[in-house]
């Protein structure tokens, strides 16, 4: 049994409660233990830090003091959330002045936190790296074979921390290997969703994610597999007003890899939190309940469509 | 490094950050504005305001919309070949630009109400949050942002008000006693 700190974050208290469901879920097939912070508070996502740089610290340092003395890892699902500890632990660490800072504004809460006491971890990184990939097909029951999917990343759960590569990650595609799927190679996988653009700017926004959305059409995949409420929220619920603002008419459900290692473990999918996506899952699921015939599985679909028009072919050698 | 009386106040305002000392080693290569994904509606792109801010063109910087177009993404800072923690950069722009009062309130109204939440409760409901800010400040737009509103309500992934934590005094004490600590770092 493996022993966590967890915290959740206010995202998947409500509005990601699929990934918090499907994550208690799968971790408990693994055999890890999350011991939730007591009375955790807001990490301030990305907007405490665009207003007032020490009391943003002070927010999460108070996180990291309330994990309990036995415990030296804290494992956060939400990118935002993860980065913002690792980042608030790692500064601290760096910048003696700004820990005594910190830790004076602790105090007045009767509180302390020593830099490097708790490490900070992605729930993907945990999952990929303290459990190879032998062991989680190990517990693979129903495997996701034939279900084409796209790994996408986005910004914060690969960069600027490093437990992935920053520009070319695939970890998740291996885990996504392991449960028996068909993944793609998704080019845009580490790019931005645009964040909390879409309360700022609208154009810039939708078209960040169009063209995620877009690429991942073009590759012609049953789901987006992500690890980011963020990501999750802009691709799944502005999928619709992309596609009025582009007219265009994708239908991409946008699922979290907790959720499909819960598919593949053979956990019911009302377990996992299916059915809170506003692009509906239904074909995933649909698929996953009839697999196709095994063979049938062998065959690569065209990764262009046959209507588009003939690439350029390439020069040869020397003419460069 | 012998220090030398600073020539250039408002670079050293921007540099007190962690790690903000860097920007004065920018050699001007343009790969942060090349990686940006939302570059193309930024006024002035992160080289030129590199530039900017080392040739003390205070208000200039603090009125353009660079920084609040930055997505927080981090591609630039890995890319930086001098290392130059460019994204946090941003988020100090962005705080220099708000005590400076240079902004509108469409823009940061978004990041205060969070904040404000965040101080009130402990945590925050960022999709509640989402359509206040939108019915304020883009009421027109609102009407067609109903069906996705919609959708979260009815798949229960929509509330107004987070959850209050036991320890509000507690926190409220820890971010009171920051503010007031304030400084450089």
């Amino acid at each position: 049994m493996r022993r966590y700190a967890y915290y959740p974050g206010c995202s998947l208290e409500r509005n990601a409660a699929a990934y918090d469901e499907s994550f208690r879920a799968v971790a408990q097939v693994l055999g890890i233990e999350l011991v939730e912070i007591e009375d955790w508070n807001c990490c301030g996502a990305t907007e405490y830090f665009s207003l007032d740089l020490l009391p943003a610290y002070a927010l999460v340092a108070r996180n990291l003091a309330l994990i309990p003395p036995d415990l030296d890892q804290v494992v956060a699902p939400c990118s935002a959330c993860y980065y913002n500890m690792y980042k608030t632990d790692k500064n601290m660490a760096l910048y003696p002045e700004l820990a005594r800072a910190v830790n004076e504004a602790l105090a007045a809460g009767h509180l302390h936190y020593e830099p490097g006491r708790v490490r900070s971890r992605h729930a993907l990184e945990v999952i990929v790296e303290d459990f190879t990939p032998e062991e989680i097909a190990a517990h693979v029951q129903k495997p996701l074979r034939g279900l084409r999917l796209a790994a996408y990343y986005g910004c914060v759960t690969v960069r600027p921390a490093g437990h992935d590569d920053h520009e070319y990650p695939t970890r998740m595609e291996r885990l996504l290997q392991a449960l028996g799927a068909t993944v793609v190679d998704y080019t845009l996988r580490a790019n931005c969703c645009g964040g909390h653009m879409t309360q700022l700017d609208a154009d810039t926004a939708y078209r960040m994610i169009y063209y995620l959305l877009s690429n991942a059409d073009r590759l012609g995949v049953d789901a987006l597999v992500t690890a980011c409420p963020m990501c999750q929220l802009n691709l799944d619920a502005y999928q619709g007003q992309v596609n009025s603002y582009f007219g265009r008419n994708f239908h991409i459900p946008i699922l979290y890899f907790t959720q499909m290692m819960g598919l593949a473990f053979g956990i019911e999918p009302e377990k996992l939190g299916f059915g809170q996506e506003i692009v509906s899952a239904e074909r995933v699921l649909e698929k996953w309940r009839n697999p196709p015939p095994e063979e049938e599985t062998a065959e690569r679909k065209p990764r262009r469509k046959e209507t588009g028009l003939p690439m350029p072919e390439p020069l040869p050698v020397g003419q460069l | 490094m012998p220090e030398e009386p600073s020539t250039n106040p408002f670079l050293e305002e921007v540099m007190a950050i962690p790690g903000g000392e860097r920007l004065k080693s920018c050699i001007q290569c343009g790969t942060c504005g090349g990686s940006c994904p939302s570059g193309d509606a930024m006024d002035h792109t992160p080289r030129e305001i590199f530039a900017m801010i080392l040739a003390g063109m205070r208000e200039e910087v603090l009125k353009s919309n660079t920084f609040w177009f930055c997505v927080s993404c981090y591609y630039c800072t890995i890319r930086c070949p001098q290392e130059i923690p460019i994204t946090d950069i941003m988020y100090q722009l962005k705080r220099l630009a708000i005590q400076a009062g240079y902004y509108t309130a469409s823009i940061t109204g978004f990041s205060e109400t969070f904040v404000g939440q965040v101080e009130t409760y402990g945590r925050s409901f960022e999709l509640g949050l989402a359509t206040g800010h939108y019915l304020r400040h883009h009421p027109i737009q609102s009407i067609r942002m109903s069906p996705l509103m919609l959708g979260m309500v009815t798949r229960g992934r929509m509330s107004f008000t987070p959850k209050r934590i036991q320890g509000i005094r507690q926190l409220r004490a820890i971010l009171r006693r920051a503010k007031e600590l304030g400084g450089a770092w």
